[in-house]
């Protein structure tokens, strides 16, 4: 991870995901720097998910991705470093908000009582504060997303994957929501992209904005 | 495009390895394929060989085929109204009701057959050939009910009522309406019901066997005849492959005509099950919930009745005698070690099927080609338990080189119980994991969660009440399991259920009394096992 031998943050190299005889990205290529926002958008399987599951890790890709030049290839899922926020939170039934939001740091084998702090300011930077004894079924689908986040936010991941983080939500939320986050995200400098159809939602966000449709990636 | 280099293996996100299919298959060969298969070649080998007694094995098909129709059309003609009554009519204590009609279907059929021999003592015609016959025919009501119940009803509910009014605004009667419309819709979930029925009763040994008194013989009964009695294995193998074919002939009817019906329009919609208007709904209610009421309540009532009815009046004796600690003739064994042994069976049972279970449902949603591990385990449920027990006295009662035995070991009657329970267990399982969203893996992982962290803290807490259930029916299933049982129990070391049997075999109201209050401790535990599983906190409980 300290080597740096290529560019700085992350880079794609001519990265194809199929299933089958279906090709759902072709040859994509792209630079994130440290510290960018940048926004994916095209029509919905057009291959925005797969390209985010590809740098994830939880999907089989071809060609390269690689953080500060560090080929990714057999760094498993678990050790990538990277935050995945989906369009339905995917929260942790079982466990309230803020057991969801220190479950990246349990993993890390961080002391209860940093936990602890790191949930609370999590709580407070997302605008959940007092939320943590409860659970995710009884949270509205905006705070369920900043839950989300802030459980991605916690464990301070080299790039955080927002896959359609906003869609599920209703267009005036989802204005003032996309403006938290981008603040949220600008202020901690987290390398981030976001995938969405929303091309309104992309400008608002991302510093950024690339187009992804048939599966190839065009600069917009 | 071509794809550019090889893409490696979708990345591990749980655990999911195809190793895990090893054990639960290593077991099904050794204790369900190779027994099934040596029975098959033996009973083909006898049929071209020997002589075999041609006459008394057709007149056990045509039995089988006759008790199990009639068996089914009644356990229709009885579960039908009570579904509608359930699932058709709101009223206060219906969920409770509904709750209860499941229960005769836990009951071992040792405790129901037995039941009726409780209600039947003394009646004269009950010691007919056409009283048995009957006798027979209202045990398998009494287990089959549920069944009608349970995979009617529900679809039932989900009715539309629209193209009933529809029909009724075009002036058909309520009745043609009825028929014309809501039938159809309803046929496919009566067959598929109708099916499962007629397979239970024809592979219902216990019940023919105790309420057969010798003189009706079905396949299943007259392969242990054959096996016990007779002594003529080549005929007893010959009719496990009839048994074999008739489960087999069942399940492809079903499925082709399920083929067939599909389409029908089952229309679905919210339907709202409707209040009973009046004194006349309230008496169609009653009147639709009676026989099956009867049914069950009326042999489970003499069956405790008689276990507390001594010469001396009423009171315990018959308990007392039972858990006195002595030794009972020709078993060798107490009643209470027999319950210890049926319970330490029941749990090796629970713990090594729902283990299986697990490895199972992991390989069969997660792996590509796992669902025919899944295929391959359900396997078991459509061969009778007498098959598996004649399959595994033929090939597993054998000592091994090192003068290890199975028998002896005490371990050839848990085997068998958990090659019955493994495909119950399975699809209890199975279920629950595939509900687990990927996504939700996926997001654990990218948290840093290891692929045995993601199953422990994810999706161990989401499925462990799924796990506990068939955990409970693996256990339930193995306290009642008599089939495979008689054909496997050591000398001396009788489970509860065929230390029943043989009460019932010996002569004696003391004995018969004994049997009575056996059973009902036996269906006390049963219905305590299946309880305690699917409770809530059952779950809980195994973290």
């Amino acid at each position: 991870m300290t080597t740096h031998e290529g560019p700085p943050g992350l880079t794609l190299t001519d990265v194809g995901v199929r299933y089958g005889d279906v090709v759902a990205v072709d040859g994509a290529t792209l630079t994130v720097d440290v510290g960018e926002i940048v926004a994916v958008t095209g029509p919905s399987g057009g291959g925005k998910s797969s390209l985010l599951s590809a740098i994830a890790g939880i999907v089989a890709y071809t060609g390269r991705i690689a953080w500060n030049g560090e080929d990714l290839a057999n760094v498993p899922v678990h050790r990538r470093g990277v935050g995945l926020v989906f369009q339905d939170g995917q929260l942790f039934p079982h466990r309230s908000v803020a057991r969801n939001i220190e479950f990246g740091l349990e993993m890390a084998k961080v002391p209860a009582a940093r936990r602890r702090e790191v949930v609370t300011e999590l709580l407070d930077l997302t605008g959940l504060t007092g939320l943590g004894d409860r659970p995710p079924t009884e949270l509205s689908g905006g705070q369920r997303q900043r839950v989300a986040l802030a459980r991605s936010l916690a464990v301070s991941p080299r790039v955080l994957l927002l896959d359609e983080p906003l869609s599920s939500l209703d267009a005036s939320l989802r204005d003032r929501l996309g403006t938290e986050i981008r603040d949220i995200l600008k202020a901690r400098g987290t390398t981030t992209i976001l995938v969405t159809h929303d091309e309104a939602e992309a400008e608002r966000i991302a510093t950024r904005v690339v187009r992804i449709d048939g599966g190839i990636l065009r600069p917009l | 495009m071509t794809a550019r280099g090889i893409a490696r293996r979708p990345p591990r996100l749980s655990i999911e390895s195809w190793w895990l299919g090893v054990a639960p298959l290593a077991f099904l060969a050794v204790f369900f394929v190779w027994p099934t298969t040596a029975l098959i070649a033996r009973g083909l080998g006898d049929a071209v060989g020997s002589s075999l007694p041609w006459s008394r094995m057709a007149s056990a098909a045509l039995t089988t085929l006759t008790l199990s129709t009639v068996g089914t059309v009644l356990t229709l003609a009885i579960g039908l109204p009570a579904a509608w009554a359930l699932f058709r009519r709101h009223w206060m204590g219906a969920r409770f009701a509904t709750a209860l009609a499941t229960v005769p279907f836990v009951l071992p059929t040792i405790v129901v057959a037995t039941a009726f021999r409780a209600l039947t003592r003394g009646m004269h015609f009950a010691d007919t050939k056409p009283g048995m016959l009957a006798t027979i025919v209202a045990a398998f009501v009494f287990f089959n009910v549920a069944v009608v119940v349970r995979v009617v009803g529900p679809v039932w509910a989900q009715l539309d009522d629209r193209q009933f009014w529809a029909a009724r605004t075009l002036g058909a009667s309520s009745f043609r309406a009825a028929m014309n419309v809501q039938l159809p819709a309803l046929t496919p979930a009566i067959v598929a019901a109708a099916a499962t029925v007629w397979l239970f009763c024809s592979s219902s040994f216990g019940v023919v066997i105790v309420l057969g008194g010798g003189s009706v013989a079905t396949i299943d009964t007259e392969i242990w005849l054959q096996a016990n009695r007779f002594l003529d294995l080549g005929a007893a193998a010959f009719l496990g492959i009839a048994q074999i074919l008739v489960v087999a002939s069942t399940l492809l009817v079903a499925s082709l005509l399920r083929g067939r019906l599909r389409g029908s329009g089952l229309s679905r919609g919210a339907a709202q099950a409707k209040r009973p208007s009046g004194p006349r709904g309230v008496f169609a209610i009653v009147a639709a919930l009676s026989p099956a009421f009867v049914v069950f309540a009326v042999p489970l009532s003499a069956l405790v009745w008689r276990s507390v009815r001594t010469r001396n009046g009423i009171g315990l004796d018959y308990y007392a005698r039972l858990f006195d600690g002595h030794e009972l003739a020709g078993v060798a064994s107490s009643a209470a070690s027999a319950a210890g042994r049926s319970l330490t069976i029941a749990v090796v049972t629970a713990t090594v099927a729902t283990t299986l279970a697990l490895a199972v449902a992991l390989v069969a949603t997660r792996r590509r080609r796992g669902g025919w591990l899944h295929i391959g385990v359900l396997l078991p449920l459509g061969v009778s338990s007498v098959v598996v027990g004649l399959g595994s006295l033929l090939t597993l009662t054998r000592r091994l080189p090192g003068g290890f035995s199975l028998v002896d070991a005490d371990l050839l009657v848990p085997a068998a119980h958990i090659v019955v329970a493994l495909p119950l267990a399975a699809t209890v399982i199975a279920p629950a994991l595939r509900a687990v969203d990927p996504r939700l893996r996926a997001a654990a992982a990218t948290l840093g969660a290891s692929p045995t962290r993601v199953f422990a803290l994810v999706e161990w807490p989401l499925i462990r009440r799924s796990v506990a259930m068939a955990a409970g029916i693996a256990a339930a299933v193995s306290l009642g399991e008599f089939g495979a049982t008689t054909f496997l129990v050591r000398p001396g070391a009788p489970t509860l259920p065929t230390l029943i049997f043989h009460l019932l075999g010996r002569p004696g109201a003391e004995n018969l009394g004994m049997a009575f209050a056996a059973c009902v401790v036996l269906a006390v535990m049963t219905l305590a096992v299946a309880m305690v599983s699917d409770n809530p906190r059952a779950g809980r409980m195994m973290t």
